[in-house]
């Protein structure tokens, strides 16, 4: 057989696997019961607007001050990993591993729910989203330390130098020049962060939620039980998708941006 | 600045060690520089002579050794080497301009942050500066807009807006294109023509002969050789500078 017939028939072979998987599973699938399971439209029209103004909303105020809190937090660590004193390098370094380690919803539970029993009367302020916001921070904070901190470490140090020749203090020197050069290198995986964190807010619902705080997992699984169907389910993932969909469009356009500019 | 006999002199080094470790980069060196008096430094790759000016404005921690920058001890822990380095320009290789900002924030920035001068001093102190190194019409540019040799001659203004009492370079035209080393060097030249006191660490000969008032020649981390540009470069008394020499005009 000739080299280029072979190649062929591999080619037509693959397509047909495709095909046939394809074509199984519509015909053995029971559309009528998806439809109605998944994509019922009366059950999903009720959920509007609540699944907008609440649900979607809570879900993105809990992602904003995560990633707030968690910055700040990463910011303070990733210098403390850089410096020069010991001891700050060590807690850096065992923040960073203790809470990469650990799941984000053991964390939460840990902040939510250990402190006040820990230090008798201690109560995270803010309800959902204080407790949420600080323990989710926390996590955050570990991954964005190691993303800072290699962003001011790919800023050359020649830049460091020259703005300490012109007089500045270290202070001076990081915050008007090493530290913006940083953080344009680093605002593609920054994004990615806060998009895993939009996902992350689900694991909210362990701190037991009024229908005022529910965010988006929690209020489609809520429905989902109480109208034994999953089209809230659908809905919600949905209200994600449009979330997250133009977040990661946006970084790998940053990305590409960003390789240009070398 | 006025400078009277009593004003102590640029630099005073005395005695200065430098380790890198294990490695003793600069053995004891005795090194004076005058008010405007223009030092070329010149040596082998490994010699040292970078680091000596490193260690001019602290950029290197001498290891042991005293450093005077007009009288100042910048080796004395108490001292604030910010405010010193603000009276020493640095010209660096690979100009280190900021890449973010513009060539007239690059000009001002530490004009403002440093000095405290208002927004409305240091553009024009800038634009001022820009214009002595004829590059007024870059002023809006990213440096990454410009070629190496304007880079370098913005660098070279940036220094001068902080209004230096001495500039140091260290190989300010080893990274360029050599059809850009012109124009840089004609900047440095009507530096030293205005008085200027500069140390220049450098591999061109030509400037080193025209333009030094002395010349001074490091093998191995000491000073083998110091004396004005005719006698060092034309007739050197040591045989390692003749072999460095001679290995420089073979290329």
């Amino acid at each position: 057989m000739k080299r280029t017939t072979r190649q062929k028939l591999i080619r037509y072979s693959l397509y047909a696997v495709f095909v046939g998987v394809v074509g199984a599973t519509a015909l053995l699938a029971d559309w009528g019961k998806i439809s109605n399971s998944f994509f019922n439209p009366e059950i999903a029209a009720e959920m509007f607007p609540e699944v907008l103004t609440t649900a979607a909303r809570n879900t993105i105020i809990y992602t904003l001050f995560a990633f707030i809190f968690g910055f700040v937090l990463a910011l303070v660590l990733a210098l403390m990993k850089l410096s020069t004193i010991k001891p700050y390098r060590y807690v850096a370094i065992t923040y960073i591993e203790i809470f990469r380690g650990l799941p984000a919803l053991v964390t939460i539970s840990l902040v939510a729910f250990a402190i006040p029993i820990m230090f008798q009367g201690v109560r995270i302020p803010g309800g959902t989203l204080g407790q949420g916001a600080i323990g989710l921070g926390i996590v955050a904070a570990a991954y964005m330390a190691e993303t800072i901190r290699a962003g001011i470490e790919a800023v050359p140090r020649g830049q460091m130098e020259a703005a300490r020749s012109l007089g500045m203090s270290w202070g001076k020197a990081m915050t008007f020049i090493v530290l913006p050069q940083a953080f344009r290198i680093i605002i593609p995986p920054l994004t990615n962060e806060l998009v895993l964190l939009i996902k992350d807010t689900s694991l909210f619902f362990v701190l037991g939620t009024t229908i005022e705080s529910k965010e988006l997992t929690k209020f489609g699984r809520d429905l989902m039980t109480a109208k034994f169907n999953g089209t809230p389910l659908t809905v919600v993932a949905l209200v994600y998708l449009a979330i997250t969909l133009p977040m990661t469009y946006l970084v790998s356009r940053l990305e590409k941006r960003t390789a240009a500019a070398r | 600045m006025n400078v009277t006999p009593d004003t102590p002199p640029p630099i005073q080094i005395r005695d200065l060690h430098k380790y890198f470790g294990e490695l003793e980069v600069l053995k004891g060196i005795d090194f004076d520089v005058e008010f405007g008096e223009v030092v070329c430094l010149i040596g082998p790759s490994g010699s040292g002579k970078s680091t000596l000016l490193r260690c001019v404005n602290k950029l290197e921690e001498p290891t042991a050794g005293t450093i005077l920058i007009e009288g100042i001890d910048i080796t004395d822990p108490e001292t604030d080497v910010d405010a010193v380095r603000t009276r020493i320009g640095m010209v660096f290789q690979q100009f280190n301009l900021f890449p973010h900002l513009t060539v007239l924030r690059n000009l001002s920035i530490a004009q403002r942050k440093v000095l405290g001068r208002d927004t409305e001093e240091a553009h024009g102190i800038a634009r001022q500066m820009l214009d002595r190194v004829g590059l007024t019409d870059k002023i809006d540019e990213h440096p990454s807009r410009l070629s190496g040799g304007q880079q370098q001659r913005v660098a070279i203004a940036r220094a001068l807006c902080m209004n230096p009492d001495m500039m140091l370079f260290d190989e300010p035209t080893s990274a360029l294109d050599p059809e850009l080393i012109g124009e840089v060097l004609d900047v440095m030249r009507e530096l030293a023509d205005d008085g200027m006191t500069m140390v220049v660490v450098t591999h061109e000969m030509g400037f080193a002969k025209q333009v030094a008032d002395r010349v001074i020649f490091m093998d191995g981390g000491v000073i083998v050789e110091d004396g004005p540009p005719g006698q060092v470069l034309d007739n050197p008394i040591h045989e390692r500078t003749q072999r460095f020499l001679r290995a420089i005009e073979i290329e």
